[in-house]
């Protein structure tokens, strides 16, 4: 591996300083407890492990701790820290920055993602640390939307078989949702009671009985009831800074100790730089970048959980003389059909005070655009009402509306009164949309990223037809000072697509490499289209399917080794 | 400008289970970092309060939010956005390189650096750069509207709304952990929250006393 430059000069002189290592020594922290810790099975890295999981987020640490449960040994390595939010995260948004991966990453293309806080976490938990917890099931009929809806590509699963892992996946995270979901076919009751609505929800509940469409209260991945060591969400409005009292469901405070105490090791603070493989093709193990040095751990399995920039990444740094073009990359669609999502928004101001602040940002929603065919254009969108606080959205004013000066004091005086609507639209797959390697190198001495974006008719087709419909839906509740915010994208996915063709796909339905038969991918990567919901539900389905999958495919001796030794690891 | 939330201060709240303990460590970090340049040079230091003087002007009445301060101490401790056009440089470089560009647009067009210019020459030189219509040579390889946007305006406005000051001023609750908020319709107001001027300035004052 390559011998890493000094690090970039992070001193810490405002911010917190940087954390511990934390699980080493037989111990994880425990996250509901200050300071506290459980103890930690860990594995030789000399000894192949049935499972090497690289990253923690809504697919890694799904995966992890339903593997683990299944009996395998798993170790689950994540480039971030391991923070105990009771007593690492502040109620301040500059301070939790320090949630977001920040490593350099070129941005270009016709439309420039905006990554970094928008869409990318760095720590154990990867991005659901901060996501904003909505949780929705995919539309059926996107399972199948190039046979049935006439654009993208078909999954290679059924929809009844999703339906069954997403009623898993709702009650694994004690999803807060409406008693009936008024879109799409049955689904059982959301197992905890849908949170009171804040003034900016009842803007958009409003709104849309004014304009004859259905509205509901947004499925949630926060607490409305205790849980267990965990208590309800409070409101205190910072969900997308990280969540300092634990009601947020992220795979932190869920997945993670699950996994941890069904047997799996989490190792924070390892960065994965290269997967290895063997003369036959298959992955021996990754290398990865801790606590100064680069080490390796071998294992029977690899799976790439990295999420859509650095899963590809980590593939494509994995080349060799066999594989010049990086692993899994026999279709030539690593790091292609890179899919975000239209993240448009509209945004007045009201004469009451709103107070947007207050509770989770997306307390309501309307799916009506994501069920309605009747449009001019392929795909769907929901929105939902929206609570930036002062820092995004003093940015948003400045970047999106063009306000500095004296304009953009005088609309941030106007903060409380501020209300909105944001979309997430399906955005179509498209080829020249990619991840690609640049020159540049990161502090780990690797190849940083390249992504390139760019929106197609059909996107800016669904964007304007949001718009339309949110500025009209601001208009029927009197609000004044309506303007768009055109420019945002989230979410991203598709980087090493799933599907029934080799040629046409890079992992199959199992989530396993075509060209590597121990080598998977388990994350929003896989998605071959992205519908017009947020993904993170959807990402947690799969790696349950998946992991039951694995589990299927072992007892029936077709995996590289059964796992029965797995409980005779030793500690280091 | 009339004060809108009069007499409102978040930080009165420092000592209210609004705020915890990495919260108070984080923000007194904050209020306490040095006025004086670290990163920049004596006179990049100075262009930057200008900037900031034009971004987020200030009340003159009240002690002013530190911007450059701010600024400086994120390209210090290098904290990047974890993301860049492949046509700009990082950060700390991109800052350095702009106000050198922006410095040579000034004394082609004034005979005098940024910050010596007036207020309306300054918010002339500002729009043309975000307009892109700025050409000396020094913004080779470093596109100004680009700049503009996503480092110069981004920076100072960023800088500005993460302190306490500017978080009064707008009426907003600040920190709220572990106690977050228990009222949440229209103009339902927490007794630890923002009252807001409207017809009755003095009954806003006395509520704001009392948010601590």
């Amino acid at each position: 591996m390559p011998t890493p430059p000094p690090r970039a000069g992070r001193t810490p002189v405002s911010a917190d300083a940087p954390l511990e290592i934390r699980g080493r020594g037989g111990r994880a922290p425990d996250v509901f407890e200050p300071r506290g810790w459980m103890p930690m099975r860990q594995y030789r890295r000399d000894e192949p492990v049935d499972f090497l999981i690289v990253g923690t987020g809504a697919g890694g640490a799904t995966l992890a701790a339903r593997l683990a449960e299944h009996g395998f040994s798993v170790v689950g390595l994540d480039a971030g820290p391991w923070f105990r939010p009771l007593e690492d995260f502040a109620s301040d948004e500059a301070a939790q920055t320090k949630l977001y991966w920040t490593d350099d990453r070129l941005s270009g293309g016709e439309n420039p993602l905006q990554l970094g806080s928008n869409n990318s976490g760095k720590a154990v938990g990867g991005s659901t640390v901060h996501f904003a917890m909505v949780s929705l099931r995919f539309r059926p009929a996107w399972f199948k939307s190039r046979t049935l809806l006439g654009y993208g590509a078909d999954w290679p699963i059924d929809w009844r078989e999703m339906w069954h892992y997403y009623a898993e996946v709702e009650q694994a995270l004690k999803i807060a949702g409406p008693v009936s979901y008024p879109w799409g076919p049955k689904r059982p009751r959301y197992p905890y009671r849908a949170h009171e609505l804040n003034a900016a929800g009842l803007a958009l509940a409003e709104s849309c009985e004014k304009m004859g469409m259905a509205w509901t209260e947004t499925p949630l991945a926060t607490l409305s009831a205790p849980r267990g060591r965990a208590h309800p969400c409070v409101y205190r409005g910072f969900c997308t800074l990280g969540c300092s009292t634990n009601a947020k469901q992220s795979a932190l405070v869920t997945w993670i100790p699950r996994a941890v105490a069904a047997g799996a090791e989490i190792r924070d603070q390892a960065m994965a730089g290269r997967i290895e493989v063997d003369a036959d093709g298959r992955a021996t193990g990754v290398h990865y970048h801790r606590d100064g040095a680069w080490r390796f751990q071998r294992a029977r399995n690899v799976v790439v959980a990295g999420y859509a920039i650095e899963t590809p990444r980590l593939l494509l740094n994995s080349a060799t003389d066999r594989y010049r073009d990086g692993l899994a990359n026999r279709s030539g669609l690593v790091g292609r059909y890179l899919t975000v999502q239209a993240n448009q928004a509209a945004w007045g101001l009201l004469p009451r005070e709103v107070r947007w602040y207050k509770g989770p940002p997306s307390l309501a929603l309307t799916e009506h655009w994501n069920y309605d065919d009747q449009k001019d254009f392929f795909g769907g969108y929901c929105y939902m009402s929206q609570g930036p606080l002062p820092q995004l959205w003093a940015n948003t004013l400045a970047s999106a509306r063009g306000l500095w000066g004296a304009p953009l004091m005088a609309a941030m005086e106007n903060y409380n009164h501020q209300v909105g609507f944001k979309i997430v639209g399906e955005m179509l797959p498209q080829l020249r949309n990619r991840v690609t390697l640049a020159d540049t190198r990161d502090q780990y001495g690797l190849p940083i990223a390249r992504v390139e974006y760019s929106w197609c008719d059909n996107d800016r087709a669904l964007i304007q037809h949001a718009l339309g419909t949110m500025t009209e839906a601001l208009q029927v509740i009197d609000a004044s000072d309506i303007w768009q915010q055109t420019d945002d994208t989230c979410h991203m996915n598709g980087t090493a697509r799933m599907g029934s063709d080799p040629e046409t796909s890079v992992v199959d339905a199992d989530c396993r490499s075509w060209d590597h038969p121990n080598l998977w991918v388990c994350d929003g990567s896989v998605f071959p289209t992205v519908g017009g919901v947020n993904p993170s539900l959807t990402i947690q389905a799969i790696a349950c399917r998946t992991a039951d999958r694995i589990r299927a495919m072992a007892d029936r001796g077709e995996l590289e080794r059964p796992h029965h030794a797995a409980r005779q690891a030793l500690p280091v | 400008m009339p004060d809108r939330f009069p007499g409102y201060d978040v930080l009165a709240k420092r000592h209210t289970p609004s705020w915890n303990e990495q919260t108070r460590r984080v923000i007194d970090a904050r209020l306490a970092i040095p006025r004086t340049p670290r990163f920049f040079t004596e006179a990049e230091y100075a262009t930057v309060e200008a900037l900031a003087a034009r971004i987020v002007p200030q009340p003159a009445q009240r002690p002013p939010v530190p911007v450059a301060a701010l600024v400086d101490t994120k390209l210090l401790e290098n904290q990047q956005d974890g993301y860049r056009d492949p046509a700009m440089p990082p950060e700390r470089e991109a800052w350095r390189r702009g106000l050198l560009a922006l410095d040579a647009d000034a004394e082609a067009a004034h005979g005098a650096p940024f910050r010596a210019l007036e207020g309306t020459q300054q918010d002339a030189l500002l729009r043309q750069m975000e307009a892109g219509q700025l050409h000396g040579s020094a913004w080779v390889g470093l596109p100004p509207a680009t700049f503009f946007k996503h480092r110069l305006l981004r920076d100072i406005v960023m800088a500005y709304f993460s302190h306490p000051t500017a978080w009064s001023e707008i009426g907003w609750g600040g920190p709220a952990s572990p106690r977050g908020y228990v009222r949440m319709g229209y103009d339902a107001r927490d007794p630890w929250e923002a009252a807001e001027a409207h017809a009755d300035p003095a009954a806003a004052r006395r509520k704001n006393a009392r948010v601590g």
